[in-house]
């Protein structure tokens, strides 16, 4: 016989089963549709009339879509970058130094990230245009605005994940460092960095994806020339939801979950380190 | 102990370090208070203390990771007091080891040389040899996660050495290593700094650590250094009341000075029935409030009074017995209301029966050159 469950084996509950059951089936069952119908041959997305993979096809070849991420992609590479950067100075400053209002700027620093995306967008525009932004650069420039808004809201997840890693820094690597010969810039090159890394990776990662999929704020700050790839599949979808919206979109999901992954394997990774050099 | 400058020997060698007045405050609290040190060539120095006295503090400043707020710091002749860490010929092995974690043994060992500028393959040719030096030839390859605690210790130990450093500075060295091992480190450390010929400042707060490896140590309180001599020196003769109490174990009782000449201190305590003399250079004004440090294994207990009872014989009871395997100590009770005398006696046989047990009245007595009076 088996045993009753005890307080705590929720999983052993039929009704804690069912509800899991329900939660999954309401998030998951969607994205599941959604990438099943993308190789369903029909122009419908009703019933299932056969595999194919024409609508990857179609949607390889529309121009606007491929542009739109081109568009995505050179937005996402540079603001990560910026933001990976930035998003380490500012850690390293808040871990580094004290001064006056620090605590204030840490908060404010961290303001983006619970600011609702509607303000945020409707601030960079009101921005933009009041200081006369120029929109019609050639490419890549012409991206520029939306880098900078990217960045804007990106870069805290860096620092923020940047500053909770310095925290397990022993300050004694880097006086080690500094007292076998090495300057202010070769500690911060040699034992900051290399201690940093799994944080950089972990927060350019959030940071990639974040630019990648934003909606709501890139709508505020592009132009009809500076169409991103979240922004044109809405456009599409206004008409009607056609499977080759559904490839574009599952590209997009495929890349997201990688890129997430990797970021969650990478601070498994450094928390696992992290444990076996205390231990 | 200043014979031998007093005699006019000449001074072969200037000392390595010269500290004059180096203070360092924090705000208005003083974690080191207007030192005044020198250490000389080849010397194995330790700076002893219990923690919060400044003993670490004054060690970052020789090693330039705090700048002082006052006096100075000269390293073998040349005033370092505000050059930064990176630029100084000392060389530090810190309390956490500080190896870097994200580098193979070799490449830690190489890594002052490469800032150094020094050729690849000669940094790390030396680095080689600075691991054979502290025995962990061959472990280049590993990474420090796959060291024991002792071997992290010796990686620190080759990092700073390779450097060919004028001074080693060791801070708390030996805290992160279980008993067993520390107590064996302790004559590594001393032999490897015979080896090398490298002068060592140590910082401990272990008493045992400092008197078993130290040349010379510097008792530190409040910021302040309180005696620098000699191990046996410390032990024997102590000048101040913290110094008497923090290293060793010892018996403090206050009294009166009644006399002071020849060499010799007359002194009364409320805590002893008899007056006690106790031979010394260093007079006292007689009337001075004075205190006798007495080290408990100095004191004879026996149930007979002494053959010439009478000079420095007091009788009592045996209150407690403490048995710590190697020796026994009995606290002695004396005149009621005053604090127990600790009185330790060796276990040389392995006997099931004690001479003495709770309760005896026994007799105590030492000879006027065991004791110190203190005046502070």
């Amino acid at each position: 016989m088996a045993t009753p469950a005890g307080p705590l084996d929720y999983t052993r509950r039929l009704w804690v089963r069912l509800m899991l059951l329900v939660v999954f089936v309401f998030l998951y069952a969607p994205i599941a549709t959604l990438i099943a119908f993308s190789f369903n041959d029909s122009r419908r997305n009703i019933v299932w009339n056969g595999f194919t993979l024409k609508y990857y096809e179609k949607a390889m070849a529309n121009d606007g879509l491929i542009e739109a991420f081109a568009n995505s992609l050179t937005i996402a590479l540079v603001s990560t970058a910026v933001s990976i950067v930035l998003g380490a100075l500012v850690a390293v400053l808040l871990w580094r130094f004290r001064f006056p209002g620090r605590t204030g700027y840490e908060g404010a620093m961290a303001l983006p990230i619970v600011i609702p995306e509607i303000c945020m967008g409707v601030s960079m525009l009101a921005f933009f245009s009041r200081i006369g932004w120029p929109s019609d650069l050639i490419w890549p420039f012409n991206l520029s605005a939306i880098i900078i808004a990217h960045v804007s809201f990106s870069f805290p997840f860096v620092a923020v994940v940047v500053r909770a890693r310095l925290e397990g820094f022993n300050r004694e690597l880097a006086e080690a460092a500094q007292d076998l010969g090495a300057t202010e810039w070769q500690v911060f090159r040699d034992v900051m960095i290399p201690f940093l890394r799994p944080g950089l990776v972990a927060g350019g990662m959030l940071a990639f994806t974040l630019s990648l999929d934003d909606f709501v704020i890139t709508f505020f700050t592009s132009g009809p020339n500076t169409v991103t790839f979240p922004v044109k599949v809405y456009s599409m979808v206004r008409f009607s939801v056609t499977p080759e919206v559904n490839a574009a979109s599952t590209v997009l999901i495929v890349v997201t979950v990688v890129m997430t992954a990797a970021a969650l394997w990478m601070q498994h990774r450094a928390g696992v380190k992290a444990e076996e050099a205390a231990g | 102990m200043s014979a031998g400058e007093e005699s006019g020997a000449p001074i072969i060698e200037p000392p390595i370090i010269e500290i004059a007045g180096l203070s360092k405050h924090y705000g208005p609290i003083a974690a080191v208070d207007d030192v005044d040190l020198t250490i000389r060539r080849g010397e194995f120095f330790a700076l002893l203390g219990p923690s919060g006295c400044g003993k670490t503090t004054l060690l970052r400043m020789l090693a330039g990771l705090e700048l002082p707020t006052g006096g100075s710091v000269r390293i073998d002749g040349q005033d370092m007091s505000m050059v930064p860490a990176n630029r100084r010929p000392v060389n530090m092995v810190f309390q956490s080891y500080a190896v870097f974690p994200h580098m193979s043994v070799l490449d830690n060992v190489a890594y002052g040389l490469k800032v150094d500028g020094v050729a690849r393959r000669e940094a790390y040719r030396r680095a080689e040899e600075a691991l054979e030096l502290v025995k962990l030839g061959g472990y280049g390859p590993r990474r420090p996660d796959q060291l024991s605690g002792g071997q992290r210790q010796r990686v620190a130990l080759a990092r700073a050495l390779v450097k060919r450093p004028k001074v080693l500075l060791l801070d708390e060295p030996l805290s992160a290593l279980d008993a067993k091992l520390r107590e064996q480190m302790r004559f590594e450390l001393v032999n490897l700094q015979e080896s090398v010929g490298i002068t060592f400042v140590v910082v401990t707060h272990d008493q045992d650590e400092a008197l078993s490896m130290a040349s010379r140590i510097a008792v530190m309180d409040h910021g302040k250094v309180q005696q620098i001599a000699p191990p046996a020196e410390l032990y024997e003769f102590p000048r101040t009341k913290f110094v008497a109490d923090f290293i060793g174990s010892v018996n403090l009782i206050e009294g009166r000075v009644e006399a002071s000449d020849a060499g010799l201190i007359r002194m009364t305590a409320p805590a002893l029935q008899v007056p006690v003399e106790i031979e010394q250079e260093t007079g006292m004004p007689v009337g001075a409030t004075g205190w006798l440090a007495l080290r408990p294994e100095k004191v004879d207990i026996s149930s007979e009074p002494p053959a010439d009872a009478g000079r420095n014989t007091v009788a009592g009871t045996v209150e407690e017995i403490t048995y710590l395997g190697d020796v026994s100590i009995f606290h002695v009770r004396l005149t009621a209301d005053q604090p127990l005398l600790k009185v330790t006696i060796a276990n040389l046989d392995r006997v099931t029966r004690r001479p003495f047990t709770w309760g005896d009245s026994v007799y105590l007595s030492w000879t006027p050159t065991c004791g110190v009076v203190l005046a502070q």
